[in-house]
């Protein structure tokens, strides 16, 4: 046998592909990618949170499955296989949620099904599962769903905390007594177009502490 | 990436597909009792929440046959028919039928109290997709005693607030009736009159839906007239 120094399973490289796509390649916040799930689905945490583990799933068992077929795949129907196996583990995330999560299968909605349809899916596959190793391929997934679901769930807190009062369906507001000094909801908060504009904030926020991130014209 | 024939592709996907679809009929048969286990004990607990009963997805089949008497189906002219399942029938199928066709569901329930309340589903629709509901009337078939709606796909933290108790509370004590005639409860934007009797806020954002809810009632609830003049105490 050859004596090949095996990788270790975390090596640094490794965890790289897991933490990078959290901060510095953010999916939304740095690839724009995936915006518009994520304006839908952040009135409220719970159904992020659900989404974000949704994503997270579908993300990673697609970029290992792809990664493990990725010899025998022809280049000329590739793009069609990997929505063949993105389609697939959609549609059993969706079942399980509605067998066993059914409230919120029911709060999501449409949303599970349009997973299909987010960029960052396909964007990995193509550009990483398709020429990397199921392990790697696993860890991309995970990091860039983890990625675009801290971003969900970020924005669903600012937005249900201040457009409804509550936090994972508790209303803190009450609570902490600030209706008393005359504080209202912001109804605009849990409008789409506000979701945007904290996506907006959060990028700003990410830029100016991360000045490479800033493109040069 | 290599080159491969065409021969190749061609029985590469036949044999993906294939074993897609085996996967995915697994998956389905295999979860399907449990999914419709799930819709049964979601429309029981549906229907208690219409009668202010809170129940979960345990309790809801024992407290659903401790309140729930009778179940029926009657036409237009409050006549009872024969032979059909209350419990099964597809409002969205039968609002495709003429009107003197359609069978209209009624469930009564005994509560603690001894009173008996009336409960008629409905269905409409929101901005998305179908919206649906329970709204129970009290002896007179006048005063709502509770109601309870849900929805399809209405947007999450919008339409989709339809469903919350802070929403359906406010039917609580509307009437449909004003001198004796069917007015039907309105779902008003920008705030309603908490005195009137007859109309509740809407929802901020979901301007559509609250709209929807509103037809579904007058729409659903007219119905029933000669049902309610019959059975008026």
């Amino acid at each position: 046998m050859e004596n090949v120094e095996k990788e270790p399973l975390l090596s640094a490289k490794n965890i790289k592909l897991m933490s990078n796509p959290l901060g510095q390649e953010n999916p939304i916040t740095v690839q724009v990618l995936g915006i518009c799930s994520a304006l839908a689905v952040t009135v409220k945490m719970k159904p992020a949170i659900v989404m974000a583990i949704s994503v997270m799933v579908v993300l990673a068992v697609s970029n290992v499955v792809i990664s493990a077929m990725r010899k025998s795949v022809p280049g000329r129907i590739r793009i069609i296989v990997q929505l063949v196996v993105i389609a697939t583990m959609v549609i059993i995330v969706d079942q399980v949620l509605k067998a066993f999560a059914f409230e919120v299968s029911k709060q999501l909605s449409v949303f599970v099904g349009l997973i299909i349809t987010n960029c960052i899916i396909m964007g990995r596959l193509e550009a990483f599962a398709l020429a990397n190793k199921p392990w790697p391929a696993f860890l991309d997934g995970l990091g860039n769903a983890g990625g675009y679901g801290l971003i969900l769930i970020i924005v669903s807190f600012l937005r249900e905390l201040f457009g409804s009062g509550t936090l994972l369906g508790f209303p803190v507001m009450e609570k902490l007594g600030v209706y008393k000094t005359g504080y209202e909801d912001n109804g605009m908060m849990i409008l789409p177009p506000m979701a945007l504009i904290v996506v907006g904030l959060i990028i700003w926020f990410q830029r100016s502490r991360n000045k490479s991130l800033i493109e040069t014209r | 990436m290599k080159d491969f024939s065409n021969r190749y592709i061609f029985i590469f996907s036949v044999v993906m597909v294939v074993s897609v679809a085996v996967l995915l009929s697994l998956t389905a048969l295999l979860l399907q009792p449990r999914q419709e286990k799930n819709v049964e004990v979601e429309k029981k607990i549906n229907i208690l929440s219409s009668i202010n009963v809170i129940s979960t997805k345990i309790d809801a089949v024992t407290l659903y046959d401790k309140y729930i008497r009778e179940s029926f189906v009657i036409n237009t002219d409050g006549q009872h028919i024969e032979g059909v399942d209350a419990f099964t029938v597809s409002l969205r199928a039968e609002q495709k039928k003429p009107l003197e066709q359609q069978y209209l569901p009624v469930f009564t329930a005994v509560m603690d109290n001894g009173d008996t309340l009336h409960i008629l589903p409905l269905e409409g629709k929101g901005l998305w997709g179908p919206i649906w509901g329970y709204v129970a009337l009290k002896p007179d078939m006048n005063t709502i005693a509770g109601a309870t709606f849900d929805h399809k796909g209405e947007t999450p933290g919008l339409g989709a607030e339809i469903n919350t108790t802070e929403f359906e509370n406010q039917f609580l004590e509307k009437s449909i009736y004003e001198g004796g005639r069917f007015v039907s409860v309105a779902v008003v934007k920008g705030g309603a009159d908490r005195s009137d009797r007859h109309e509740v806020d809407g929802i901020s954002g979901g301007t559509i839906t609250s709209k929807g809810l509103e037809a579904m009632l007058r729409e659903g609830l007219v119905k029933y007239e000669k049902y309610f003049a019959d059975n008026r105490k």
